[in-house]
């Protein structure tokens, strides 16, 4: 098992090599540069540009980029931010990053609170009312893009009935809407699981012996049945909450979340290379390290998994 | 099937179980599932939409109708006058404009999972039959398009190649495609992978083997015929995926351009009149909504349907 944890890991760095080059590729073969326009269409005389490319390293051949840039990572610097020419690469990672991941957790704690009750109780009601309750609750949560629930959102409670502020993050009940926003796809994706998986623990022999041998039927439900039904629920929270931390960006620009995602786009745009090569590599750690850690949890929780 | 009382039926019964293919059962056991049938009409309405409707559309997607918007302020809203959805605040007919959107969120369900097909079967596959290295190296290289951000890297994509012929290509709309089909291509390698590492310790593999078939004959004829359901249900249910990308592309100002009308594209333009006129709004996202809905039920349906003994996973 330790072996087995000690080659994931490792892995992960080749994984992170390659990620990066390929942004890095992709992020040079984009037509124009940091510095062709200064906002408001103004655009600098070319020997100031070149001036700036030189200031930054720009003008040097690429690999010479890359590995200055990969040098400068494993000493912990993300280097210059070429549009906030007062901050670091640090500095809005820094800013930005507690923010989303408080929101991406809350909506993660969200969708687990809410999901997995409901796919239990679709299930142990199968076809009865709170079944097809549940069911047209996670279908609305798959049919509804987290854009449309958001100014569903928006609309009714910071609009209608006022209830919640429409942006920012200041106070708890900032929260509340991004959070709801966020989580309304998971929700609706660990109900579906959660069901199809209680289902078919439901015809299990262990379940029919529980049965028989007069346990109460609460503790059935409880030790027997969810205990083994969660099991593969959880190889789907990884992938769930990689895609919450890092697939916030809409729910940030709706409701002004000042969290990074907001950088995601905008550095695209603005060709703000360093802040675009952190992105990247931000979350391609967050989705290597969530696979990994529900690989080793789903082996720690399900005894008759072994890796070699 | 319940039909056991005389022997003199009996060969009538046989005949009649020899004449259900797989394909014919499967297809008996959709229709029986009400929900399923439900998204394949829904469904089969949004190819028909697709595919015909800028001719059956009441208006031009692009054309303005300023008399209309002069007269009532602003956008006109739904079922008043002959625009039945109402129209944008530019004048252009809401339901002809849907009806474009249905176009090109068809063209996106087809191109990425043209692309998903076309490099995950060949990746599952040959992961599967050569095995060893090969098999390792292929699997590391989906670990790494896996932990790629899906959208970050179709706007890197998409904004490196937009200058590009082939970033002009369908109004910008092809790079787009393409980015998201190679984000998504993963699932279908591993799918088609574990299928043939099944299939492959079968006798029937190895007969074909026993009498000198090449290894490319027996991938293409033998194995993957035979992982086409799971492969199906895998491309049916992507599809689903494939629309919202290109929704949430067009929602931040990737993909369509104008007058082309993504329904991404028409939520957000509908955003600013909210308020006033919020069908701007909720007719575009009940398309998108439907769409969803229609090609989840009819994945879950084939799933059931073609696999019983999956029935309810997943």
């Amino acid at each position: 098992m330790l072996g087995y944890i000690v080659r994931r890991v490792l892995w992960i760095v080749p994984v992170l090599f390659f990620v990066s080059v390929i942004t890095f590729v992709l992020m040079r073969a984009t037509p124009s540069g940091p510095f062709d326009s200064f906002g408001a269409g103004r655009i600098a005389a070319p020997g100031v540009v070149a001036q700036l490319e030189r200031k930054y390293g720009l003008d040097k051949p690429p690999h010479e980029q890359y590995l200055r840039w990969v040098g400068n990572l494993l000493i912990g610097d993300l280097g210059p931010s070429y549009k906030y020419r007062d901050r670091t690469v640090n500095d809005i990672v820094g800013d930005g990053i507690w923010v989303t991941v408080h929101l991406g957790v809350m909506a993660f704690a969200l969708s687990v609170i809410v999901g997995i009750p409901l796919g239990v109780i679709a299930a142990l009601r199968h076809n009865g009312v709170p079944d097809y309750l549940a069911t047209f609750i996670s279908v609305l949560g798959i049919a509804t893009p987290s854009f449309v629930l958001s100014i569903l959102l928006l609309v009714f409670f910071a609009v209608t009935v006022r209830w919640f502020p429409s942006y920012g993050w200041q106070t708890p009940a900032h929260w509340v809407l991004p959070t709801i926003a966020l989580a309304g796809f998971p929700i609706a994706q660990i109900a579906r699981y959660t069901r199809a998986s209680m289902l078919e623990v439901t015809r299990k022999d262990y379940v029919r012996t529980a049965h028989s041998k007069g346990l109460k039927e609460r503790s059935v439900v409880s030790i027997h049945m969810i205990r083994n039904a969660l099991i593969p629920v959880v190889t789907i929270l990884g992938p769930i909450f990689a895609f919450l931390v890092t697939g916030s960006f809409i729910i940030e620009t709706i409701f002004s979340v000042p969290g990074i995602g907001r950088y995601f786009v905008l550095s695209i745009a603005q060709r703000d290379y360093g802040v675009i090569m952190a992105m990247v590599m931000l979350f391609a750690v967050t989705i290597a390290v969530m696979n990994l850690v529900v690989d080793v949890l789903y082996a720690y929780i399900d005894p008759r998994i072994r890796y070699s | 099937m319940a039909n056991r009382t005389g022997a003199l039926e009996a060969p009538a019964a046989a005949a009649e179980r020899r004449s259900a293919s797989l394909w014919g059962d499967a297809f008996r056991r959709l229709l029986r599932n009400r929900l399923a049938v439900l998204g394949g009409l829904f469904v089969l309405l949004f190819i028909f939409v697709a595919i015909f409707g800028s001719f059956i559309a009441p208006y031009d997607y692009r054309e303005q109708d300023l008399a209309a918007v002069v007269a009532a302020g602003g956008p006109v809203g739904p079922w008043v006058g002959p625009h039945i959805l109402g129209t944008d605040n530019l004048g252009r007919d809401l339901l002809s404009r849907i009806m474009d959107g249905a176009r090109i969120s068809m063209i996106v369900a087809l191109v990425v999972q043209a692309v998903v097909l076309f490099i995950g079967v060949p990746v599952g596959a040959a992961a599967a039959w050569f095995g060893g290295r090969l098999d390792t190296l292929l699997m590391r290289f989906t670990d790494i398009v896996y932990a790629f951000p899906d959208l970050l890297f179709i706007i890197l994509l998409s904004t490196a190649l937009r200058e590009t012929v082939f970033g002009r290509a369908l109004d910008g709309l092809l790079v787009v495609f393409v980015a998201i089909g190679l984000t998504a291509w993963v699932g279908m390698a591993r799918l088609v992978r574990g299928q043939l590492l099944s299939l492959k310790e079968t006798e029937f593999v190895e007969a074909a083997r026993a009498i000198g078939v090449s290894d490319f004959k027996i991938v293409t004829r033998h194995l993957l015929p035979n992982a086409s359901g799971p492969m199906i249900v895998a491309v049916t249910l992507g599809i689903p995926g494939a629309i919202l990308a290109e929704a949430t592309l067009a929602f931040i100002g990737l993909g369509a351009q104008e007058p082309r009308a993504s329904w991404g594209k028409l939520v957000f333009d509908g955003q600013a009149f909210l308020r006033s006129e919020p069908h701007l709004v909720l007719f575009p996202a009940l398309a998108v909504a439907i769409a969803l809905i229609s090609f989840t039920f009819l994945g879950d349906g084939l799933r059931d349907a073609l696999d019983p003994k999956l029935k309810g996973k997943q």
